[in-house]
């Protein structure tokens, strides 16, 4: 296993957020004892053990694929942030295009 | 006796014999939420025309206090959060379209901590709950909202969501009945998601009848939610008939009786023990050998499925964006920092490590190992034993803001979390007080009983034979 190290900054930015110094400063250590705490299953023997993915067996549930009513658009953008006519307005994601 | 007193079963009654109607029940509940919400802060909001309006047309609905994760259209559903502040539920959960046709009416939103992260409601954004026995003390978490409305009669019953104790540490806390029922049994459409191999929607009631009555409403096959199985519901009230405690198998895992246990928790439990023997329960000493492993899997598998689902809250759809959400990173990464508070963010930190390129085998993949491990414990003894008696949680309430430290707050789950990841169904029944003192009032706590998979009825009927010990 990996040695218990975690870099906060580092890990805040791939999970998108944007954490203040404060913040870091706090949560450092503190994820730092949670990472060394759950490092004690690595004593534990599982060679052979599938892995438990979810709380029970279920495999594939499937229905028809058939068209059904969804959500009204009314109902979809009423909390959105910010609209424009029938969708959601956001920013420039595309580097160098037209906007 | 007031209105708002009355459990399920006996406003259910009343109802039928025209003692009174749906509307005076519902005012009586509106009544005591002006006198004594302010002081206990259960509900966040309560839209009270839409209530009597709801109650006017159902003359046998019973009011259910809705934690505020539960989507009800046309209401609030903030999480606790204020990444969530002004959102109104464009759809009804699953679960809220159950309990209509169960004879409910959904009533009053009731606080949690921030995404269902937490174990004493403090770590709400949007308001503070109280413990109904002692105010200076915490309800317990994440369903401390709906507990303390139970707890102090400011609602008839309530749903509660738990993912690793969320319904059981504060139904302890708060002298209530709250059942967890097993992975699948109800649905989570429209439930906002924590740790989706985990979560279930539960009741939390003033009697293990009521819990039976809401669970028979709440559970069942829903083809949105494609983890229920199209199993039968058994009919819950009848399963309890003629309950007893005689000649039933009641294991106590020798693991779950540690040093660290509060004398009064282990002093009920000792009690709650003898009265099961008393009974005619047959006691015999079980052994769950990975329980010590169960908390470090839950921190690994728990942050990182809740790091998948909170990514949802991207400031696009709905939801909190930043005023400075000049370039699509900023928008996502700052609105994000606004929205969520301290322990969510922690969360999401911990589980987008253990999700992270070249720890994922370590953590996640591992942790999943030991999971099976944990789930087999139960597989096992569950061939011998009819039921688990356990405690609920380490201590009774304590006080607001003392514990600090996250992983200290953690360990509040230790009984719990085990049964959460194997799947099965558990149960914190009202077990007594602890000795009151001189600065400490008398404080309730709970007994925990945990069943094999898909057995709320075995689970209801032991519940309900403890439960007539004590009265």
């Amino acid at each position: 296993m990996n040695k218990p190290t975690i870099d906060v900054a580092y890990v805040a930015e791939l999970a998108r957020l944007d954490l203040t110094d404060e913040e870091k400063a706090v949560f450092q250590p503190q994820l730092e004892n949670i990472v060394k705490y759950v490092e004690k299953i690595s004593s534990v023997d599982v060679d052979g053990v599938p892995p438990m993915m979810h709380g029970h067996e279920i495999v594939n549930a499937f229905r028809e694929d058939v068209v059904r009513p969804s959500m009204d658009r009314e109902d979809a953008l009423k909390n959105a942030p910010a609209r424009t006519g029938d969708e959601f307005m956001l920013p420039k994601i595309v580097e160098g295009a037209e906007s | 006796m007031e209105l708002y007193q009355l459990g399920i079963k006996a406003a259910r009654e009343g109802l039928a014999k025209g003692d009174f109607s749906s509307v005076e029940l519902m005012q009586s509940v509106i009544d005591r939420y002006h006198a004594e919400n302010p002081r206990i802060g259960a509900y966040l909001t309560f839209d009270e025309e839409g209530a009597l309006a709801e109650a006017k047309a159902n003359p046998r609905g019973v009011p259910l206090a809705i934690k505020d994760l539960i989507n009800v259209r046309g209401q609030p559903c903030t999480c606790g959060s204020k990444i969530l502040q002004g959102y109104v539920s464009p759809y009804d959960a699953t679960v809220i379209t159950n309990i209509r046709k169960g004879g409910f009416i959904p009533a009053g939103r009731v606080n949690m901590d921030e995404f269902a992260m937490g174990s004493s409601t403090e770590t709400s954004a949007l308001g503070r709950t109280v413990n109904p026995y002692d105010v200076t003390r915490v309800p317990g978490g994440s369903s401390g909202g709906s507990a303390a409305a139970v707890g102090s009669d400011l609602c008839i019953a309530a749903l509660g969501t738990d993912t690793g104790g969320s319904i059981r540490q504060p139904a302890s806390f708060c002298n209530c009945v709250g059942l967890k029922p097993s992975y699948g049994r109800v649905s989570r459409f429209g439930v906002t998601a924590f740790a989706s191999s985990l979560d279930q929607v539960g009741p939390m009631t003033k009697s293990v009848d009521d819990a039976a009555l809401l669970l028979q409403a709440l559970a069942g096959h829903d083809e949105m939610d494609g983890t229920t199985p199209n199993e039968p519901v058994p009919d819950y009230v009848r399963a309890m008939e003629g309950a007893s405690l005689k000649g039933v198998k009641l294991g106590l895992p020798k693991e779950y009786f540690i040093d660290g246990l509060d004398p009064e928790v282990k002093r009920l439990t000792d009690e709650a023990i003898k009265r099961c023997a008393d009974a005619g329960a047959e006691i015999v000493e079980v052994s769950l050998p990975h329980t010590d492993y169960a908390m470090a899997v839950y921190y690994i598998v728990a942050p990182a499925e809740a790091s998948a689902n909170l990514a949802r809250f991207d400031g696009v759809r709905y939801g909190h964006r930043s005023a400075q959400s000049d370039t699509v990173f900023n928008l996502y990464a700052r609105s994000r920092a606004e929205g969520f508070g301290p322990e969510v963010k922690r969360r999401i930190i911990m589980g987008t490590y253990v999700l992270s390129s070249g720890y994922y085998d370590a953590y996640y993949g591992r942790a999943s190992k030991v999971r099976t491990l944990i789930r087999r414990d139960f597989e096992q003894v569950f061939r011998h034993v009819d039921a688990l008696l356990t405690p609920v949680a380490p201590t009774p309430a304590f006080k607001i803001g003392a514990v600090q430290d996250p992983l200290t707050m953690y360990l509040n789950d230790l009984f719990t979390i085990p049964g959460s990841l194997a799947g099965n169904c558990s149960i914190s029944v009202p077990s007594g007080f602890t000795q009151p003192t001189a600065d400490v009032p008398a404080l309730p706590v709970g007994v925990q009983f945990v069943c094999d998979a898909y057995r709320e009825d075995k689970l209801l009927r032991v519940a309900k034979a403890y439960e007539a010990l004590r009265t």
